[in-house]
């Protein structure tokens, strides 16, 4: 079994990147260790920056190592509903980008008893509500972006930017627990997902569903270079003109032959809905 | 004679019959019914048999003479999971119902919820799905209730459990189950010390209906039957939209957050004190 399709330990790919693109900006305060959030300037526009990272200091011992837990869902939350409430009455929202490596949701007793559930809806909303009021909403995926947690942060955002890296994945859940779940081996599942493209977990598989706006090749995804973080800017940059210029829902997720059903079931649904 | 007692149970009841009891007599349209053979493309090449409706029921109709849709998942096809096509009918159907609102016609929707989440057999297509879904629970909640109904058996899980928070009211039973991660998950990912997936009274002290309604995260508790479970639903598709919806209470949740034990394991009474009604009054 290969290293990204495990739950291993804590990824620093989410701060290098967030670090990255923040340089000179304002951090926003009041938020825990596990939550970053910056604002900055993006080719003459303002931006809010987000992240979640891993803090091996985290009060929840189920959320250290990047998770989305019961703090961060709450903290992206406010990180992001705080701008929409500030720009409320400008006519150009700042754009909030969504650094993405995310490993999982936290997976806990706690974060159950106390409704981590909500925590994420919480976050998810924020993003949606943000996108309903006009932000640009841009994700950018430079590490794992797994289940619940990427619901929480990302998966809201009117683009979605992934690296094109072998550490760059998109999925469900991790291998032993799909396995135990759908009662097949490991190996059973490694062998679906050679020819299943949805079950795959490499970005590039990711890339046949037609949900990804771009995939960016890197020279370093570890340690991104001057040039790699120029190119990145100028998607982020060219993401937002075109959110500015299309409608602020989901729709353009749907355009790809692999996920044809997916826009089949809305035709069908609209011809007999009235 | 006596009343037959399984003829009154909400949970006795498959999907489609939910669908009906809850709307207005005979008002009651599926859309992209069996008889359309829309199943999910995915499953066949996996050897698994495919169900005509992809154990989602689109149904049309009223609620007290209002226009609704009531979209049901049939939780005894593959676990109630969301693949393509299911997740597709019901994120396609929320995303109409906004749009209804935005011409004119308010329309409102339920949202009977026994699902584990992700079918993983379509893994990244249900997690898409299940975002388009957020999407547009979250746009359709702006201008009328959406109402999540989690009755039992199955329980409300994974993604469509982040799906239930976003709903306008959540309305639960005793027999219901509601939280992110199923047990066996949280046991496979954390360990048996930190959730035993085979304890059920466990499970049910912290995720069970009346501990979620008793800590405030569901807003109904309905006994399992029939006319009770309709009431309510037109009780709270009458009361329209909450002033403010749960999830936007951040500094409220924060601060209970603040208040969590960090050395100890919470149990039931631990996160009532915390986060119920009594303790706020």
């Amino acid at each position: 079994m290969s290293e990204q399709h495990t739950n291993t330990a804590a990824s620093q790919r989410g701060r290098v990147w967030f670090e990255a693109l923040v340089a000179g900006g304002s951090p926003v305060a009041g938020l825990p260790d596990s939550v970053q959030a910056a604002d900055i300037e993006l080719a003459g526009r303002a931006a809010r920056v987000i992240a979640v990272l891993p803090d091996p200091a985290n009060r929840f011992p189920r959320a250290r190592n990047g998770e989305v837990g019961l703090l961060e869902g709450w903290n992206v939350a406010r990180a992001v509903s705080e701008a929409v409430k500030a720009d409320a009455d400008r006519e150009d929202k700042r754009t909030l980008i969504a650094v993405v490596d995310v490993r999982s949701q936290a997976y806990g007793r706690r974060e159950e008893a106390f409704g981590i559930h909500l925590a994420l809806a919480a976050a998810g909303a924020a993003y949606a509500n943000a996108r309903q009021q006009g932000h640009p909403v841009v994700a950018l995926i430079v590490g794992k972006a797994m289940s619940g947690g990427f619901l929480a942060h990302g998966y809201q955002a009117n683009r979605l930017i992934a690296l094109n890296d072998p550490k760059v994945l998109v999925h469900a859940m991790y291998q032993a627990a799909a396995a135990r779940i759908t009662l097949r081996t490991v190996e059973e599942l490694e062998k679906l997902a050679a020819t299943v493209a949805p079950m795959a977990y490499d970005i590039g598989n990711y890339a046949k569903l037609g949900l990804l706006w771009k995939l960016l090749d890197m020279e370093q995804a570890d340690a991104p270079t001057a040039d790699d973080l120029s190119q990145v800017r100028q998607t982020l940059t060219a993401a937002v003109a075109d959110i500015l210029s299309s409608p602020r829902d989901l729709s353009c997720r749907l355009g790809a032959e692999t996920r044809a059903a997916s826009a089949r079931v809305r035709q069908l649904l609209r011809a007999q809905w009235a | 004679m006596s009343k037959n007692r399984l003829s009154d149970s909400f949970i006795e009841l498959s999907a489609r019959e939910r669908a009906r009891a809850l709307l207005d007599t005979g008002s009651m349209r599926e859309l992209l019914d069996p008889f359309d053979r829309v199943t999910s493309p995915w499953l066949a090449s996996q050897g698994i048999v495919t169900q005509a409706d992809d154990g989602l029921v689109v149904a049309r109709g009223t609620i007290n003479g209002q226009s609704a849709v009531v979209l049901g998942i049939e939780g005894s096809f593959q676990g109630g999971s969301m693949g393509e096509v299911s997740g597709a009918k019901m994120a396609g159907a929320l995303e109409l119902a906004a749009e209804d609102n935005r011409n004119g016609i308010p329309t409102l929707a339920v949202l009977l919820l026994e699902t584990g989440g992700v079918r993983l057999q379509e893994a990244n297509l249900g997690l898409a799905a299940i975002a388009e879904i957020h999407a547009a629970i979250a746009d359709l909640r702006r201008y009328q209730p959406v109402i999540g109904v989690i009755a039992g058996t199955v329980g409300c899980f994974g993604g469509m459990s982040v799906a239930a928070a976003l709903c306008s009211y959540v309305v639960v039973t005793r027999e219901a189950r509601y939280g992110l991660n199923g047990p066996q998950v949280i046991e496979q990912e954390a360990g048996i010390a930190e959730y035993d997936s085979r304890d059920k009274p466990f499970i049910w002290s912290l995720s069970g209906g009346e501990q979620r309604h008793a800590t405030g995260l569901a807003d109904r508790y309905v006994a399992d039957d029939v006319a009770r479970m309709v009431d309510t639903v037109r009780e709270l598709a009458a009361a329209g939209v909450p002033a403010l919806p749960r999830d936007q209470r951040i500094d409220e949740f924060l601060a209970l957050l603040d208040r969590i034990d960090v050395d100890t394991q919470p149990d039931s009474a631990r996160v009532r004190e915390i986060f119920g009604k009594g303790v706020k009054a």
